[in-house]
């Protein structure tokens, strides 16, 4: 008992103290000026081979259906800042919700999460949205996905026993491994990270988190990344999209 | 699918100096990674990449394995008379790539 009040003395449990709406950066903030610039850079910078490519899946036929998003869907601006969202009783984010609409309308095969068709649909879909402030609603539908994205966030897991919240809460500013930690807002994703040569979802980024905590990630499309994604960007909300954005 | 993006001024002034961006979407496999199995990965990289204007190489970049992917390149080149500009890429395993751009010079 004794030990017990001891490591509670001195680790006391994470106390949610969230950071105040006025005091929140966006992950572009902490980067260097040359990252900077290549966000900066629409015409050239890296992602726009993705959008390239997305917008001309958006206009190709698929499926049985013989029909392309552009056949139902004129203008998409908005709406990658109301995901993730509830569809059919189930949260589901914008990559999700493609190939919903892929299975149901176009009568396709799904798309491979984290595949680099999706996320090109995702990035062209996102970009129309850029600048935009996040909003994704919450209702008493919502609520329960709200609340168990933020529990997962404050959780202690994996080897190294951290939590989210640990890091992005209550340390940002402070550098891990000589890289800045920033406040985790995922305002530009799908996202040009320059560790992996290559777009990326959040999920993936999640995936990386939970590596370097040595917690075992969850398979993609799994519904807790989703809830934490949903948590993430309710906590984002206000801030600008910057789809797609550029990290190192 | 090689997918390129070019970038550059539709006119300029005769004898102005003018910036070209290069975009080329190529994953620029080293030849220095192993799977999780240690087989080495084959090396898949761009060699080189050339600009002509209206014929006349004006600009030429050889790549080496450590080149970042999607490799970025900009220059610069005096603008001398309307004409086209040509860009090519080429590459380990028959990449090849090339992109032509027009300018008018006034």
């Amino acid at each position: 008992m004794r030990i017990v009040f001891f490591v509670l003395a001195f680790f006391p449990p994470a106390l949610s103290a969230e950071i105040p709406l006025a005091e929140r950066r966006s992950g572009y903030e902490f980067m260097s000026r040359e990252t900077r610039a290549m966000q900066d850079d629409e015409a050239t910078g890296p992602a726009a081979l993705w959008l390239l490519d997305g917008e001309a899946l958006w206009v190709r036929q698929a499926g049985e259906s013989a029909r392309s998003c552009a056949d139902c869907h004129k203008d998409m601006k908005g709406v990658a800042v109301r995901y993730p969202a509830v569809h059919s009783s189930r949260l589901v984010n914008l990559d999700q919700r493609i190939n919903i609409c892929r299975l149901e309308q176009q009568k396709a095969p799904a798309l491979q999460l984290e595949g680099r068709e999706l996320l090109a649909l995702s990035a062209y879909v996102g970009r129309q949205s850029r600048g935009m402030p996040i909003e994704v609603p919450v209702d008493a539908k919502t609520r329960p996905h709200l609340d168990a994205g933020r529990a997962a966030f404050q959780r202690r897991q994996g080897q190294l026993n951290l939590s989210c919240a640990q890091c992005h809460d209550r340390h940002w500013g402070g550098s891990l491994a000589g890289n800045p930690i920033p406040q985790a807002h995922p305002t530009g994703y799908p996202l040009y990270r320059l560790e992996w040569q290559s777009l990326g979802s959040l999920q993936r980024r999640l995936r990386n988190c939970m590596i370097g905590v040595r917690a075992e990630p969850y398979a993609y499309g799994a519904p807790e990344y989703v809830e934490l994604e949903y948590f993430l960007m309710w906590r984002a909300r206000g801030m600008k999209l910057e789809t797609p954005a550029v990290r190192p | 699918m090689a997918r390129v993006i070019v970038n550059l001024p539709a006119s300029a002034k005769r004898g102005e100096i003018i910036e070209i961006r290069t975009l080329a979407g190529h994953s620029m496999e080293t030849g220095f990674r192993r799977t999780q199995l240690g087989e080495l990965v084959p090396r898949d990289i761009i060699n080189r990449f050339v600009c002509t204007y209206n014929g006349a190489e004006v600009f030429r970049a050889d790549l080496h394995p450590a080149i970042a992917a999607n490799p970025l390149i900009v220059f610069t080149t005096v603008a001398t008379e309307s004409g086209t500009l040509e860009f090519r890429w080429t590459g380990d395993n028959g990449f090849s790539a090339t992109h032509t751009a027009s300018i008018s010079v006034v």
